[in-house]
């Protein structure tokens, strides 16, 4: 009976902590972003590490190409604003802003792994496979996982934007996309790690 | 309204305050302002790379430095943690990179120095 009653809200200033379950949701994925901190540490350590066990194959002085390398840090760091631009809209009660901002987001994440897969395959053809080096197996598992996270992190905004499409901001709503956004400036952050120390360091 | 009909299902309606207006104003303002800074950030890293007058002495402190820099932008512009009320995310962050830091550092040190 009362599920048919939908009483109309007004705009809170932050509508992603406006709830108990808002603010719990902020303060437990901090906590997740402090443990995944660790776990791209121990990847990095690993791969810092074994970068100069290079066995038989291809160093990354052969492999590197900073253009490449250039583009993909320009378009994730494009897509961190978009994500910006996307919260402003949602603080200001603009769900189609929102939307379209988030929908960008995706689309720049979507071009990024793009060419980290192409990035891959060349390195794999020119005989860089997971097994020929350390510095091979720790170069995919560090910038693989950071893939991985970018892929996961397209689904997941992905999977909002489609079952909120027509619901408008609401409380519900308004903390998931806000912890999406913090994930994904996440993924950003580790990124300007990988192309220091990984690709910089590495030409 | 009685607190028990509150839907959180409910699309939520009007705009914000003035004062909240002028705030996200400002707020847009500084975001723009360091997502210009950290794309010219970037680029000098990745010119200070692929000149080859700079030595690799001086380069590689220098990018890390400002990879460093990059990355608190990130945290307190884009991720507001300089917004107020937020000491225990700065605290479960922080205490996150300490141990990343020992983790890199006994990591590469066990790992990397070859001892046999």
């Amino acid at each position: 009976m009362a599920e048919a009653v939908k009483h109309e809200q007004t705009l809170p200033s932050h509508p992603e902590k406006a709830t108990l379950e808002g603010k719990n949701k902020f303060l437990g994925f901090w906590f997740f972003l402090g443990g995944e901190t660790v776990l791209f540490a121990s990847l990095f350590g690993t791969y810092l590490g074994l970068r100069n066990g290079v066995a038989d194959g291809p160093t990354s002085q052969d492999l590197f190409h900073l253009d490449l390398v250039f583009i993909m840090t320009m378009i994730l760091l494009t897509s961190s604003l978009t994500s910006v631009f996307a919260m402003i809209n949602m603080k200001k009660g603009n769900f189609k802003g929102l939307i379209i901002w988030m929908w960008a987001t995706v689309f720049l994440g979507a071009c990024f792994l793009g060419f980290e897969i192409y990035e891959f395959i060349v390195y794999v053809d020119y005989g860089l496979g997971f097994t020929t080096s350390a510095f091979a197996s720790s170069f995919y598992t560090l910038v693989g996982t950071h893939g991985g996270h970018v892929l996961f992190g397209i689904l997941w905004i992905s999977t909002l934007l489609i079952r909120y499409r027509k619901a408008g901001i609401t409380l519900t709503n308004a903390p998931k996309f806000y912890v999406a956004s913090l994930y994904w400036h996440f993924i950003d952050v580790v990124w300007v790690f990988i192309f220091t120390v990984v690709y910089l360091m590495g030409v | 309204m009685d607190p028990h009909v509150t839907d959180p299902s409910a699309p939520l309606k009007g705009k914000p305050s003035k004062k909240a207006e002028r705030q996200l104003a400002r707020e847009g303002k500084q975001q723009i302002i360091s997502f210009v800074f950290m794309i010219f950030l970037t680029s000098i890293a990745f010119l200070t790379v692929a000149s080859d007058t700079i030595p690799n002495r001086f380069a590689i402190p220098f990018i890390l430095i400002i990879a460093a820099v990059q990355v608190i932008m990130q945290l307190y512009y884009f991720m507001h943690l300089n917004e107020r009320g937020n000491g225990w995310t700065n605290i479960m962050l922080w205490t996150g990179f300490f141990v990343a830091a020992l983790t890199v550092a006994t990591l590469m040190l066990l790992i990397g120095v070859t001892k046999y």
